[in-house]
């Protein structure tokens, strides 16, 4: 290429378009401008992911990403051969897209983030292999023979971005609707021989993927793979059950990636394949920290029935004659001393809506020289770090938001642990029993500290279905109620003591 | 041969810097994380773009529009939600 000025490669690009008017296929050459623009484009979505280390540099981090957006956008839009034919139909798309998602992500409750991203997890999914699949169609009309050379780069990545954008776009509504608790999705639910249904679905959209490879022209057999990566997507995720959720969207997060990433391969486009792969890992590494946080494989969360409950303890072994309850005057008396008190929060306390209670009982012991903190288990809420999203707004401080490992060696010098909608993740079941369904569970220790106090409508089970030794230790003291009137009740008994 | 070569390359450090940068990500952001992620991932959305502008025949078009308009939700939908999440942090954090 010959040394011109920069501003000449700007002008040259518009003067280009003219020509490219003429041709009916897309420009399989792009620019080394536009090349150039992804490439900032990425280094500033991997800035965004950087920023993101600290809640101080992340609006940073975030603003950043959506520049890296916008230059990627811009580029794209100066490629020859768009601005000047269709681009009413991308500004609608563009127009249509952006109302509904800014909809959306304005309106959305802190609770229902879960459902959020996994909506968002299918639309990305669902875009990739649309974007894939529109290429494939596109070659079929160009003149240029080569493009459907079998076994070609861009036709296999399309079958794998079929295959891996159809699986996340059907799997992921299945997750929101399990996540709205839609009626119909709530159980987990399974079929005589389902794994092997699956196999077989696999084998087929397998076998379609080959025969794309093959055959570039016989398009049907890509629709064929968008049906059967569905139905795959579908009947993988309805058995998972609602505890699990956490892990499933994460790996549909991957999901989504990484089917951008082939798109990539697809389109022979870098900042799709880079924006797609930290995507992915991301998607990974979230899956992998869910799993080690339930002690399970991801084999086991994604095939594996929780296993049922054993031989372990009844309910009626562990609580009878055994559990004390108490209410608020009680309870008063016991956070008039205490200097030290932990927090352990549950999605219960979100269900509840107690979390703005919570905050003034903060307010109240801290302005009673007590220290107050909060303790997160990884699986606290229904997906990872929801917990401190919905303690952030109800405007509790960041640095009071302390992760598992951290609170755990502290519990000793606690004088009183709250805890409120959790169960499991404070099960001592998790540490005592190597049979328990739990078992290895990492925990927070609450038992450990000198009061427990167990915030909770009644002894029922929580998402493992076995009892809680906790609630009927020596140390623990059951509240029951609804947990934000139980709180209120508890503040307001405090101001009275 | 080489390119598919050259692009898995890209890939494969791509991902190595993702997971590199992620890990330190901490617990209590890993909500935004993930929403920044949708937004990132709706990358597709260049190629969504070129497919509905290029107009080769009305079938593609749609295709193009309709990946148009998933891959803008996401990208929308998902910077602005992680940017309400973020401000929450900021507040008193």
């Amino acid at each position: 290429m010959p040394e011109l000025p920069s501003w000449m490669l700007v002008v040259s690009l518009f003067a280009q378009t003219e020509e490219a008017a003429a041709v009916d296929t897309v420009p399989v050459e792009t620019h080394p401008l536009i090349n150039l623009a992804y490439l900032l484009a990425a280094v500033l979505f991997i800035f965004t992911f950087k920023f993101l280390s600290h809640p101080r540099t992340a609006t940073r981090g975030n603003i950043l990403g959506v520049l890296g957006m916008l230059i990627a956008v811009g580029a794209t839009l100066a490629m020859p051969g768009i601005i000047n034919t269709g681009y009413i139909t991308i500004a609608i798309g563009l127009g249509l897209g952006a109302a509904i998602g800014a909809g959306l992500a304005l309106k959305i409750e802190m609770t229902a983030m879960p459902q959020m991203v996994g909506l968002l997890n299918g639309f990305g999914g669902g875009a990739s292999f649309l974007v894939a699949g529109a290429n494939l169609h596109e070659n079929l009309k160009a003149s240029d023979a080569s493009l459907l050379t079998p076994w070609n780069q861009s036709i296999l990545a399309t079958g794998l971005s079929g295959l891996i954008g159809g699986v996340t776009l059907a799997g992921s509504l299945i997750a929101f609707a399990k996540l709205q608790e839609i009626q119909a999705f709530r159980k987990p639910i399974s079929f005589p021989a389902h794994q092997a249904f699956n196999a077989i679905l696999a084998l087929l959209a397998l076998i379609c993927v080959l025969g794309l490879g093959a055959n570039p022209s016989w398009f049907v057999l890509y629709w064929a793979l968008i049906l059967l990566a569905g139905i795959l997507g579908i009947m993988l995720t309805l058995p998972i059950g609602g505890a699990d959720m956490p892990v499933v969207i994460c790996l549909l997060n991957s999901y989504s990636g990484l089917a951008a990433a082939a798109t990539g391969f697809v389109l022979r486009n870098n900042a799709l394949v880079i924006s797609g792969s930290l995507v992915g890992a991301s998607g990974l590494i979230l899956t992998k920290i869910m799993c080690k946080a339930m002690n399970r494989s991801l084999p086991n969360v994604l095939f594996g029935v929780m296993a049922a409950d054993d031989g372990g303890a009844s309910a009626d072994d562990v609580y009878e004659g055994k559990v004390k309850s108490a209410g608020p005057e009680e309870l008063a008396m016991i956070f008039d001393g205490a200097r030290r008190v932990v927090v352990v929060p549950g999605y219960g306390m979100a269900v509840a809506q107690a979390q703005h209670a919570v905050r003034d009982l903060m307010n109240l012991l801290e302005s009673r020289d007590a220290e107050v903190l909060f303790g997160i288990h990884p699986v606290a809420g229904r997906m990872p770090g929801h917990m401190n999203v919905l303690l952030a707004e109800a405007e509790i401080p960041y640095e009071k938001m302390i992760e598992m490992d951290a609170i755990n060696p502290t519990f000793p010098e606690t004088d009183i642990v709250l805890v409120i909608g959790a169960n499991d993740v404070v099960n001592p079941v998790a540490r005592t029993d190597p049979k328990s369904p739990i078992a290895g569970m990492p925990i927070l220790e609450v038992d450990k500290a000198r009061n427990v106090i167990v915030v909770k409508r009644s002894l029922s089970p929580g998402f493992a279905g076995i009892p809680n030794p906790l609630f009927a230790a020596d140390n623990t003291l059951m509240y029951f109620g609804d947990g934000k009137k139980a709180i209120l009740d508890l503040v307001s008994a405090i101001k009275e003591s | 041969m080489n390119e598919f070569v050259a692009y898995l390359t890209v890939f494969v450090l791509a991902m190595w810097v993702g997971i590199e940068v992620i890990t330190k990500v901490p617990p209590s952001l890993h909500t935004p994380l993930t929403s920044g992620s949708n937004a990132v991932s709706g990358i597709t959305i260049l190629g969504a773009m070129i497919s509905a502008g290029a107009m080769v025949t009305i079938w593609t078009t749609t295709l193009g529009f309709l990946a148009t308009v998933l891959a803008t939700v996401n990208v929308v939908g998902g910077f602005l939600v992680t940017y309400r999440m973020l401000q929450m942090f900021r507040k008193r954090g």
